[in-house]
């Protein structure tokens, strides 16, 4: 089975993150690269697949040249080749122009299945999956806390409100994964090292057919208008407990109607 | 008046809050034309979303809408959006109303925004990002805006529309049929609203220290018909189930009232709830950064507070 996973740098959660004053973009200067967590599960769940039904697992990853630090953790992890989309066009590109880039490079490589975590910790806008199953006119199997493939079929539970839905389809198909579908392994110093010797392939626009009038900011179908730090929330009132904490809480709430 | 398309959530035929709360917003800006897909729909359901402004309701209302994922749903909406030409398509930003405006606006050719948290002329919305560290003006520059409005964002509004039905039939492609439903599980989740619409929601941390201790946080949920949540390090710990979790990972949630207990406020958790009106923290640290969002906060044992806390409140009900 031809694996691709899809990973995503994101600026890491514990150090501050801003968007540029000059074209109101992330500014990736400003935090540290981090793989974006919920694209861990999906690695871990491609190596268990490829483990389960043999094949091999390609790395997918679009962003700058320092995205190359995330590609070399999935590689450290275990999967066997990547890919690199790169190109200064893209900066500023917004989801519908990251999905048009990311679907034109994986027609160009080709897949069975493409698995992603359902969302990134940086823009959360949780489309990318969705977005990419429209354009590649596979199935959509997203949300998933349990993957399993038998031949060409493939079923997911699908984490609902409710509980979870068991989905079927046949590949090649789209799956995103949710936390905690698995438990990520750590790379280890065998597979650190092998990682340094693994292929990593750079895709530019031309490599990849990407129109440039379709992504970055000019191509982006939305765009930034403003923004600003959130003002402070105004101070509260603290208290500390003298055996009447919980009816001040309660006096608190009815005050403010709740109660 | 130009018409806003607003997809219905629904379930077991009921109309959702946040979908009242969307026709509120969308009357705001035009004429509210609400989209039932799916069975279930019945006088009950129009006279509802008549209450609160639908001038029109579309009603799809085949089996095989639900039968399949998400695809179903946005060939419905697109369909409409190329037969009706409205001004914009609002959602209720949920996981799955996400998945539908992205790929209505992939075949549309239109933007889309997400986890919008209010909506004025122009269609200019707000967004709260980065764990609502920064807020955000952002608008649709290509086709219809499809906007996916978290719910919790409007207080809904009762005013009364036409709501004039109107059957449609939507064609399913071949792709709409390819991700296949074959079966639905329900988990046991009592009486509780749903976490993320919920208007009150209570959540439990690492202070709340085993899973039997989480009754203490639903008996203080329950007494406020709140949603109850749990920080990651509660559900890592296995005390409360995963898709409880509140934070960067987990569920956003917007609510009217948030109660955090024995949470000490990390910013992964800070990403989920930081857009909550009132927050309430009792946690025994005083240093605890959640008391700095806190708009009331008791420094104390929670096991000592909540109970108490909920007994007040069973007193004034």
């Amino acid at each position: 089975m031809n694996i691709v996973v899809c990973v995503k740098q994101v600026p890491d959660t514990a150090t501050e993150r801003k968007l540029r004053s000059d074209d109101k973009t992330l500014d990736r200067e400003a935090a540290d690269g981090v793989v974006n967590e919920l694209d861990e599960y999906a690695v871990e769940e491609a190596l268990r697949l490829k483990e389960a039904h043999g094949g091999e697992v390609t790395v997918l990853t679009m962003g700058p040249d320092k995205a190359a630090d995330t590609i070399r953790k999935a590689l450290a992890m275990g999967a066997d080749k990547a890919v690199h989309v790169t190109d200064e066009a893209l900066h500023g590109s917004d989801a519908l122009s990251t999905s048009y880039a990311m679907a034109q490079t994986l027609k160009k490589i080709g897949f069975d299945l493409v698995i992603l975590g359902s969302e990134s910790t940086d823009a959360r806008t949780g489309v990318l999956a969705a977005m990419l199953a429209e354009r590649l006119g596979v199935p959509q199997l997203t949300l998933a806390n349990k993957v399993d493939v038998a031949g060409s079929s493939i079923t997911i539970q699908r984490v609902t409100d409710y509980g979870f839905d068991r989905v079927e389809a046949t590949l090649p198909a789209v799956v995103s994964v949710v936390e905690k579908i698995n438990e990520p392994r750590y790379p280890s110093f065998k597979g650190i090292m092998a990682a340094k010797k693994k292929p990593v392939a750079k895709f530019g626009l031309a490599e990849a057919e990407i129109a440039a009038d379709q992504v970055g900011l000019g191509g982006a179908w939305s765009e930034v208008a403003e923004f600003a730090a959130a003002p402070p929330r105004a101070a509260g009132t603290v208290v500390k407990d003298e055996g009447d904490g919980g009816a001040k809480t309660a006096e608190f709430l009815a005050a403010k109607k709740f109660i | 008046m130009s018409e806003i398309l607003v997809l219905v959530e629904h379930v077991d035929g009921e109309v959702k809050k946040v979908t009242l709360e969307l026709l509120t917003l969308a009357r705001s800006l035009g004429a509210p034309a609400a989209v039932w897909a799916g069975p279930g729909y019945s006088e009950t359901a129009r006279a509802r979303l008549a209450e609160y402004g639908a001038e029109k309701v579309y009603v799809a209302g085949d089996q095989e809408i639900v039968d399949y994922v998400v695809v179903p749903k946005a060939e419905l909406l697109a369909q409409l959006v190329a037969g009706k030409s409205p001004a914009a398509v609002l959602v209720a930003a949920t996981a799955e109303g996400k998945e539908i405006a992205g790929r209505l606006a992939v075949k549309t050719d239109s933007g889309v925004l997400t986890d919008v948290v209010g909506l004025g002329a122009g269609f200019v919305a707000d967004q709260s990002i980065f764990g609502g560290g920064v807020n955000v003006r952002s608008r649709v520059t290509k086709g219809t805006p499809i906007v996916a409005v978290r719910p919790n964002s409007t207080a809904p509004q009762a005013a009364a529309g036409a709501a004039e039905e109107e059957q449609v039939s939507v064609t399913l492609s071949d792709a709409a049929r390819a991700a296949r439903v074959v079966e639905r599980v329900k988990q046991e989740k009592g009486a509780r609203p749903e976490l993320t619409e919920a208007a009150i929601v209570v959540s439990g941390g690492r202070g709340v220290g085993s899973a039997e201790n989480f009754a203490i946080i639903e008996k203080l949920a329950d007494s406020l018909g709140a949603a109850v949540g749990a920080s990651r390090a509660a559900t890592d710990a296995g005390w409360y189930p995963h898709q409880f979790q509140v934070g960067q990972t987990g569920k956003t949630v917007s609510p009217q009232l948030y109660i955090a207990t024995g949470i000490s406020g990390a910013i992964q958790h800070r990403a989920g709830m930081q857009t909550a009106k009132t927050i309430i923290a009792i946690n025994k640290d005083s240093e605890a950064p959640i008391f700095e969002l806190a708009d009331f906060g008791v420094v104390g044992d929670l096991f000592q507070v909540v109970p108490q806390l909920t007994e007040e409140i069973e007193k004034r009900k």
